[in-house]
């Protein structure tokens, strides 16, 4: 009498229905443990082993990532990672931010602003990638247009200059997100105690100061948020380098993502191409886990 | 900063002079690329080698559209970009209600009937939002090969389903716990099951996180270019590989304006979702980025 | 046999325990009130009998069975929630119907189900809305609308006047009430709020930290606490609690308060009021509990002929109520609050003549908080 065991009495329904909520959700589960968890295991394989054009599994430890490590082309890729996705999440912060605030100042067309700051983010990086090569094209693009107007010693041919490619994809990338950090950060104002700003101001503060000394702090969960995708994208980028630059000229705008897809799908490199791909995962891995950390931890607080 | 009393000196005229050519300018430079390709796509070839890049069109025309949808060459064959416009939908429009009916069941079974270790379970389904997916694309390719699904729409139906589903249960998951759980005991008291309550007491007051699903699945699998490239055969291409391969095919006269109109017409269905519910598409981008 | 049983019922969350063998059976129509600070453990204790939460050791029986382990479905309840908990994509109609839907009862029949209890609870104009369209009070009464629909053995009520404002919330106690006795129906109800407790229960069970602290009618509850929490739990303004020195022996004890460290009052114990368990308390400082009622102003009218201990001080914080008014004044260590009449003209700072009706007042050991007498 003391303690009845549920399995023994409960009923059949009760125990059907114990049972479901774990049934359902057993095929996310699965799913995500083979082709998330399981795949990611499976590359890591990969890059110890020797493929090239099929998948082998001689093992030659990590022969590949000392590979990848003197491989001049994948240095390329990695320093260009760190250009772009620096002035990229940098040049979207200032941006979104400057635009938000601006935005936050009672603008009578404030929506129809908003719309046109954020559309370039429906768009698929293929698209933006074929209307800036478009646009950045020295022969027919802003430059020609510019000569048209009577600067004819105007020069704007990065996209076809080794030295300068990779910032062509830079002005692209920032073109599509910084209208969705904007948006982040209009949120984030919007979400802000309006007495706090009212006291801030009753305490005799000028706007600007208002929005550095008070605002600015209540936004950091944003900048985290932000810098967070941002970074995701970044690293991430691959539709827009193909449709941009292609990589080039010749491989000088590669980024590991092409980087990854041109020798495990291309170069027959597939032990190498794993390589990079797991390395790419560490770069993200490192990003991640401290911005999960702090997650959980300040859900935790409050 | 709403109900503030503002000065009305001329240095704060001119201040707010400034402040509204700056939010013009900024709309400008976000415009531009929008409009070159739709000026760009209407004029014939001869204006384009001419003209200035922002110029009017002398003598607009369809042809380039025409063009891009039937008969412009993507790679090896010369039919436009229609079929991979229809092919596109074909994948989107299963994977999108796949996945948004698997997040929804997720969500639902996350937050309603938490068990132990279900916040584990979500954590770990998470993941798959972060991923880089050049970490799954060599085994994905030959796990489709096994299942029979290489090069098929099925298979890129699939694989968009597999790492959309993260997605959809976090949008579900955070949507439901806003909802009471007391509604669910009522429900249980009042003798419905686990899918009655489903389907007669959450699905009916979620449209708006369905709305959000729908519209963030569509943009994401329209707009992918990786899973496309990497995982379709000639005639099963997405619309984004079939406006690569057509920019990058160099048999004759580059046809500029051929180019945007195939750009114009990748980005129209994206662009139309933006502008009829903008709202919901801004609530998708930023769920789950902002906290709450 | 009861209506509903509970046996022994313990319940752990990880490494906590939240209800420590709760034993308690109440009769077929009996309102049962579980009163207790949050944490208590009262709605644990009624999500457990709604079985919306498993137990983790001890039973529950309705009617005789036992149904510790059934699905809530599989239970024959009803429970009004706090925040009502109504089904927002339906109309009232289809939110007082749902239950008996559910039960696959006829259409017919149901819609007869819903026309009754919508004629009992007036809300008959109301039931093609949906519940946003409605008034909290509206909405507390669907809520009652559609456990009563059900005619459930055992109806649970999860604080349900909490959300509504001061007014509504004494109109609907009533409402609760005339239900109640109209209808006979066996009813568990949680709350927090110790009047609603006093007007509406049959029987009072005052919980903490997981247990019941005692099971009694409301008068017993408020006038026989079985300890010092119970009795400063029930009734507002609380008991006064006054340290006070036992004397004397048996048949004629006496209790010495002593007010700012001199001045002594002495405070005969009532013969007839005494137990065996005074005897060696004599000497220790026991706690009195004297409630805000059990001080009244001295009738110059009734002289010697007027009842309890007489006791002068000095008023410092006068509060009418309307009803009457409420006194703070220095006794023992600290003050007291005293209940008097709405016509006492005193004003803050004097002096006023008091009595103190030790029959009604309670004593309890130093320690342990437990009652002596």
């Amino acid at each position: 009498m003391k303690s009845a065991s549920p399995s023994s009495t409960a009923s059949m329904s009760g125990r059907l229905q114990a049972w479901l909520p774990k049934l359902v959700l057993a095929p996310s589960v699965v799913i995500s443990l083979c082709f998330v968890y399981g795949f990611m295991l499976w590359t890591f394989i990969l890059s110890l082993t020797s493929s090239r054009m099929l998948p082998s599994y001689d093992f030659v430890g990590f022969t590949q990532y000392a590979r990848l490590m003197n491989n001049e082309r994948w240095w390329v890729a990695a320093t260009n990672l760190g250009v772009f996705g620096g002035l990229f999440v940098g040049c979207c912060l200032v941006l979104g931010a400057g635009l938000a605030i601006l935005l936050d100042q009672r603008i009578r067309r404030e929506g129809v602003l908003r719309t046109l700051y954020l559309y370039p983010m429906a768009l698929s990086f293929i698209v933006t990638g074929v209307v800036w090569k478009w646009l950045l094209n020295p022969g027919l693009g802003i430059q020609a247009m510019v000569r048209g107007w009577g600067f004819e010693s105007f020069t704007f041919d990065w996209l076809v200059d080794p030295d300068m490619a990779v910032y062509t994809l830079v002005i692209a990338a920032v073109w599509q997100a910084s209208g969705f950090v904007m948006a982040l950060f209009l949120a984030g104002l919007r979400g802000i105690d309006d007495s706090i700003l009212k006291a801030a101001q009753l305490d005799g503060a000028s706007l600007p100061r208002v929005y550095w000394r008070v605002v600015m702090p209540c936004l950091r969960p944003v900048v985290f948020s932000a810098v967070m995708i941002l970074s995701h994208i970044a690293i991430k980028s691959f539709d827009l380098v193909v449709a941009l630059t292609g990589g080039g000229p010749g491989y000088s705008s590669d980024l590991p993502a092409t980087f990854m897809y041109a020798h495990a799908f291309t170069r027959a490199q597939i032990g190498m191409g794993s390589a990079s791909a797991v390395l790419m995962l560490c770069g993200v891995l490192a990003i991640l886990v401290p911005y999960l950390y702090s997650e959980l931890r300040s859900r935790r607080h409050g | 900063m709403d109900n503030v009393i503002r000065s009305r000196t001329p240095v704060a005229r001119f201040w707010r002079l400034l402040l509204h050519a700056t939010l013009l300018l900024a709309a400008l430079w976000y415009l531009l690329p929008l409009v070159v390709m739709l000026l760009t796509s209407v004029k014939p070839l001869e204006e384009i080698a001419a003209g200035s890049l922002l110029a009017l069109p002398d003598n607009p025309t369809l042809d380039p559209w025409l063009k891009a949808w039937g008969s412009a060459c993507t790679g090896m064959r010369c039919e436009g970009v229609s079929g991979y416009f229809w092919n596109s939908f074909a994948i989107v429009i299963p994977a999108v209600i796949i996945a948004t009916l698997i997040g929804a069941l997720n969500g639902y079974a996350l937050t309603k009937w938490r068990f132990k270790g279900a916040e584990l379970v979500f954590a770990m389904m998470l993941f798959g939002c972060f991923i880089p997916f050049q970490v799954i694309l060599l085994p994905m390719a030959q796990t489709l090969g096994w299942l029979g699904l290489s090069s098929s729409r099925a298979g890129l139906i699939f694989v968009h389903v597999v790492f959309g589903i993260a997605f959809t249960t976090l949008f579900f998951r955070n949507f439901y716990v806003s909802i009471p759980d007391e509604l669910v005991s009522a429900a249980k008291l009042d003798g419905a099951g686990f899918f009655r309550i489903f389907w007669r007491i959450l699905l009916p007051v979620s449209k708006p996180i369905i709305v959000v699903s729908v519209i963030w699945q569509f943009t994401q699998i329209w707009n992918d270019f990786l899973f496309g490239v990497a995982f379709s055969g000639h005639d099963t291409q997405p619309v984004t590989v079939a406006l690569n391969n057509l920019v990058n095919t160099s048999t004759g006269v580059k046809e500029y304006n051929v180019d945007m109109a195939a750009a114009m017409i990748a980005a129209l269905p994206t662009l139309l979702v933006y502008v009829l519910a903008g709202k919901y598409f801004v609530r998708g981008l930023t769920a789950g980025s902002v906290k709450g | 046999m009861s209506a509903l049983e509970i046996d022994n019922v313990c319940k752990d969350f990880g490494t906590t325990r939240v209800l420590e063998e709760v034993s308690l059976a109440i009769d077929s129509g009996e309102f049962l009130i579980l009163v207790g600070p949050s944490g208590c453990g009262k709605s644990t204790l009624m999500n457990a009998i709604a079985g919306l939460e498993p137990v983790t050791s001890g039973r529950i029986l309705v009617g005789g069975e036992d149904i510790t382990w059934r699905t809530p479905a599989e239970r024959d309840i009803a429970m009004v929630f706090q925040s009502y908990a109504l089904y927002p994509s339906m109309s009232v109609r289809g939110n007082i119907a749902f239950g008996l839907e559910m039960r696959k009862v006829p259409k017919a029949e149901r819609e007869a189900a819903v026309q009754r209890v919508a004629d009992l609870l007036q809300i008959s104009h109301l039931l093609d809305r949906k519940p946003a369209q409605l008034s909290g009070g509206q909405r507390q009464r669907v809520a009652m609308g559609r456990a009563l629909a059900r005619e459930p053995q055992i109806y649970l009520f999860d604080e349900p006047l909490s959300n509504l404002d001061a007014k509504l919330r004494v109109e609907m106690r009533t409402e609760i009430k005339k239900l109640h006795q109209r209808l006979g129906t066996t009813i568990v109800y949680v709350t927090h709020d110790q009047i609603e407790a006093m007007t509406l229960a049959d029987s009072i069970a005052v919980m903490r930290d997981g247990r019941i602290l005692q099971l009694g009618t409301p008068d017993e509850v408020y006038n026989n606490p079985v300890d010092k929490y119970v009795a400063g739990f029930m009734g507002s303004p609380s008991m006064n609690f006054i340290d006070a020195t036992l004397q004397g022996q048996a048949g004629a004890y006496r209790l010495h308060v002593t007010t700012d460290g001199e001045q002594e009052l002495v405070l005969p114990w009532p013969a007839d009021r005494e137990t065996p368990g005074l005897a060696e308390h004599v000497g220790a400082t026991l706690t009195l509990g004297l409630r805000p009622e059990h001080f009244a102003e001295e009738d110059a009218r009734l002289g010697d002929r007027a009842e309890g201990t007489p006791l002068s001080a000095r008023v410092s914080v006068v509060e009418p109520t309307g009803a009457d008014i409420l006194l703070q004044l220095p006794l023992g260590d600290g003050e007291v609050t005293a209940r008097v009449g709405p016509d006492c003209r005193v004003r803050p700072g004097e002096r006023l003549d008091l009595r103190v009706d030790m029959r009604r007042g309670v004593l309890f050991a130093p320690d342990s908080d437990t009652r002596l007498a």
